[in-house]
C-alpha cells in the first residue's frame, strides 16, 4: 500500500464526524416509532379492557342473548368457538404433522415434490381468508355437502353451512402455521439421538415414532394452540361456511349452525338496531375474544421459547 | 435402506419367522411413508382446489352465455357503478378497485415508513433488554384478531380521526386505511426485522471501524444488505392489505362511488364479498360475479407472494455467499 492510498482515505474520518448531525436525529425518529406501535397497542387494549371488564359477570359468560341481543350473555357464541377449534384441531393436527414429519424426515429436499409442498404451503399462508370462505361455500358445502346428499338420497343435509364445513375450512387455513411449527420442532431434537435409536436398529417410524416426536411435542403443542387462537379470531372464513347470526339453541352436531365470538362482535357492531344498548355487551365480548386468544398466544409464546432456549444450549 | 452391504446380508435370513416378521416390518414402513407423503399432499391439494373451485364458480361470468346477459367483462368497465341488487343489475367495478386500490394505498403509506422505521431501531439501535420488551409488544398487535382491530376503528378510532380532520363522512378510506395498516404492521415489522438481524455482524463492525456513525451504518450497510427482506416484508404486508376483510367491512362505510378522496366512504373487493354473499341467490349472475371478485383477489395475493418468496430466496443466497 501507497502513503498517497493512505492520505486519500484519510480526509474522510473528519468530515464524517462533522456532518453526522442528522444522524442520531434520524435515529431517534426511528426509536419514535417504535414508541408509537407500542402505544397504539396500549390505547387499543386499554380502551377494550376500559369498557369491557364491567361487562364481564359470571351471568354475561354462562347466559344466552336476550331481548335482541341487547341484554343476556354470550355463552351460544363461547360454546360454538370452543366447538369449532376442537374440530378444527381435530382434523388439522394428523395431517399437519403428517406433513412436516414427511418434509424433514423423508423428503429429498431437491425434489419437485418437496418443492411443489413447500410452495404450496408458503403460498396457501397468502391466500386472503375471505377466499378461504369461497372455497368453502364452493368446495366443502356445493360440491362436496351437496355430492353427499345426492349420493345417499337426501334432502339438504350435509349441503348447507354447518360446524363441520366451517371447522374444515379453518384447517386448510391454519395448515400452514401447524406445518411450519411442527417442522421447526423436530429440527430441536439432537440428530444424536436420532442416529443411536437407528444404530439400535429400530425402523424409521419406530424412531419418529419413540424418539422425535415426544421430544418434538412441546413444538407440536405450539403450533396447535397458535391455530386455535388464529382460529379463534378469524371471521371471514366462517361467516358462510357456518356462523349463524342468532341461534336459540346449541348446536347438539357437526351438521349445526352455530354462534361464535367473532362474528358475534360482528353482528354486534354492525347489524344492531339500538348502537348504545348494545355496546356494553360488544365491548364485553370484545374482551372475552381477546383474553381468548391472548391466553392462547401467551402459552404458545412461552412453550416455544422453552423450546428455542432447548434449541440454543445444544 | 442399506440392503446394498453383502456381509449384513445373509444375518437377515436366519430363519423362515424372522423373515416373514421383518418383510411385515418393511410393508408397514413403506406404508407409512405413502401415508406421510399424503399428508404432504394435502397442501398441495389445498391450494389447487381452492383455484380449482373459486374459478369453477366464477366461470359462467365468462362462459354461460345465460349469464352474460346479466354480467359479464363487457359489464364489468361499461358503468362506473357498482348496483348488484335492482330492476337492472350494475357490475362496474371501477368503485371497487379504485376503492380497493385507496384503502389499500392509505394502508401502506401508514404502516411501511412505521413498521421498517420500528424494525431499523429494534435492531440496530435498541438494548437488547428493550429489543425484548418491544418485540412482545408487537406479537399482541399481531395477536388481535382483524375484527377486533375493525371493532376498533368502527367505534372508536373513526369517531377520533372524524374530530380531527373534520370530515364528513365519519366511516371514510382514511379511517379503513389506517385500521388496515394497524392489521398489516406487524407482517412488515417483524419480516424486516428477521431480515435486518440477519445481517452478518463483520459487516457492521466493518462500517463503525471505517468511522461511520451508527445512523450511517444503518442506512448505508445493513439496510441495504437486508434490503430483499425488508423488500418482501412490504410485499407480503401490501398482499395481506388487498386481502383482508373485517377491518375494511367495519371501517370503510361500504360506499361503493369512484372518488380520489381519502375523506370518502369506499367499498373494497374483499368487503363486496363479505357483506353481498350472504343474501345472494346460489348459481345467479351476482353469485358468479363475486366468485369473480374472489378470483381477483386470489390472483393479485398470489402474484404478490410469489414475487416476495423470490426475494426472500434471494436474501438467503446473498447473505449465505457473503
Amino acid at each position: 500500500m501507497t502513503t498517497q492510498a493512505w492520505e486519500s482515505g484519510l480526509p474522510a474520518l473528519p468530515r464524517g464526524r462533522k456532518t453526522d448531525v442528522a444522524g442520531p436525529a434520524l435515529s431517534g425518529l426511528t426509536g419514535f416509532a417504535a414508541f408509537l406501535i407500542v402505544a397504539m397497542v396500549v390505547v387499543i387494549m386499554g380502551n377494550i379492557a376500559w369498557f369491557g371488564w364491567r361487562t364481564v359477570t359470571w351471568e354475561f359468560l354462562s347466559a344466552a342473548p336476550r331481548e335482541g341481543m341487547t341484554a343476556g350473555g354470550i355463552f351460544p357464541a363461547i360454546f360454538g368457538t370452543v366447538a369449532l377449534v376442537l374440530l378444527m384441531v381435530v382434523a388439522l393436527i394428523p395431517f399437519g404433522v403428517g406433513a412436516a414429519i414427511y418434509l424433514y424426515e423423508y423428503a429429498r429436499q431437491d425434489a419437485w415434490f418437496t418443492r411443489a409442498v413447500r410452495f404450496s404451503v408458503n403460498n396457501l399462508a397468502g391466500v386472503p381468508s375471505i377466499v378461504f370462505g369461497l372455497f368453502g361455500l364452493g368446495f366443502f358445502i356445493q360440491f362436496v355437502g351437496r355430492g353427499i346428499d345426492r349420493g345417499l338420497g337426501l334432502d339438504v343435509v350435509w349441503g348447507q353451512p354447518s360446524l363441520l364445513w366451517a371447522a374444515l375450512t379453518l384447517a386448510l387455513l391454519n395448515l400452514p402455521v401447524v406445518i411450519v411449527t411442527a417442522e421447526e420442532a423436530l429440527r430441536t431434537v439432537p440428530r444424536e439421538q436420532r442416529e443411536a435409536a437407528l444404530a439400535l436398529g429400530a425402523t424409521h417410524w419406530q424412531t419418529i415414532r419413540r424418539v422425535l416426536l415426544p421430544q418434538a411435542m412441546p413444538g407440536i403443542l405450539t403450533g396447535a394452540i397458535l391455530a386455535v387462537s388464529r382460529g379463534a379470531g378469524e371471521v371471514a372464513p366462517i361467516m358462510f361456511t357456518g356462523a349463524a347470526y342468532f341461534l336459540p339453541y346449541l348446536p347438539t352436531s357437526p351438521l349445526d349452525q352455530f354462534m361464535e365470538l367473532g362474528y358475534h362482535v360482528f353482528v354486534l357492531s354492525t347489524q344492531s338496531p339500538d348502537i348504545e344498548g348494545t355496546k356494553p355487551l360488544l365491548y364485553g365480548t370484545v374482551l372475552v375474544l381477546l383474553l381468548l386468544t391472548f391466553l392462547l398466544n401467551l402459552t404458545a409464546i412461552l412453550l416455544r421459547s422453552r423450546m428455542r432456549a432447548r434449541l440454543a444450549g445444544r | 435402506m442399506s440392503n446394498a452391504n453383502p456381509a449384513i446380508g445373509p444375518l437377515r435370513h436366519e430363519g423362515h419367522g424372522r423373515s416373514t416378521r421383518r418383510r411385515i416390518q418393511v410393508w408397514r414402513e413403506s406404508l407409512i411413508s405413502v401415508l406421510l407423503r399424503l399428508c404432504a399432499f394435502t397442501g398441495v391439494a389445498g391450494l389447487l382446489l381452492i383455484m380449482i373451485f373459486v374459478f369453477r364458480e366464477a366461470l359462467p361470468v365468462l362462459m354461460n352465455p345465460e349469464i352474460q346477459k346479466e354480467a359479464s367483462l363487457r359489464h364489468f368497465t361499461s358503468t362506473l357503478m357498482w348496483q348488484p341488487v335492482g330492476a337492472v343489475p350494475k357490475y362496474g367495478l371501477a368503485p371497487l378497485l379504485g376503492g380497493t386500490l385507496k384503502v389499500v394505498l392509505v394502508a401502506m403509506a401508514f404502516a411501511v415508513p412505521l413498521g421498517v422505521a420500528a424494525a431499523v431501531f429494534t435492531s440496530e439501535f435498541a438494548s437488547p433488554r428493550l429489543r425484548e420488551n418491544l418485540k412482545p409488544a408487537v406479537e399482541i398487535l399481531a395477536g388481535i384478531p382483524s375484527v377486533v382491530l375493525g371493532f376498533f376503528a368502527l367505534m372508536v378510532m373513526a369517531s377520533w380521526i372524524q374530530m380531527v380532520t373534520g370530515a364528513t363522512v365519519r366511516l371514510n378510506a382514511l379511517n379503513a386505511g389506517i385500521a388496515l395498516g394497524l392489521g398489516v404492521l406487524p407482517t412488515i415489522f417483524t419480516v424486516s426485522e428477521d431480515a435486518l438481524r440477519a445481517v452478518p455482524k463483520p459487516f457492521r463492525e466493518a462500517s463503525l471501524g471505517l468511522g461511520a456513525s451508527p445512523w450511517q451504518t444503518a442506512w448505508s450497510v445493513t439496510l441495504p444488505a437486508a434490503g430483499a427482506g425488508v423488500s418482501a416484508g412490504i410485499l407480503l404486508g401490501l398482499a395481506r392489505a388487498v386481502g383482508e376483510t373485517m377491518i375494511v367491512l367495519m371501517a370503510s362505510g361500504n360506499a361503493a362511488i369512484v372518488s380520489g378522496s381519502v375523506f370518502d366512504s369506499v367499498r373494497t373487493l374483499s368487503a363486496s364479498i363479505a357483506a353481498e354473499l350472504a343474501e345472494v341467490v346460489f348459481g345467479s349472475a351476482h353469485y358468479s360475479v363475486l366468485f369473480f371478485l374472489g378470483v381477483i383477489l386470489f390472483v393479485t395475493t398470489f402474484a404478490i407472494n410469489v414475487v416476495a418468496g423470490m426475494f426472500v430466496g434471494r436474501l438467503r443466497r446473498r447473505l449465505a455467499g457473503a
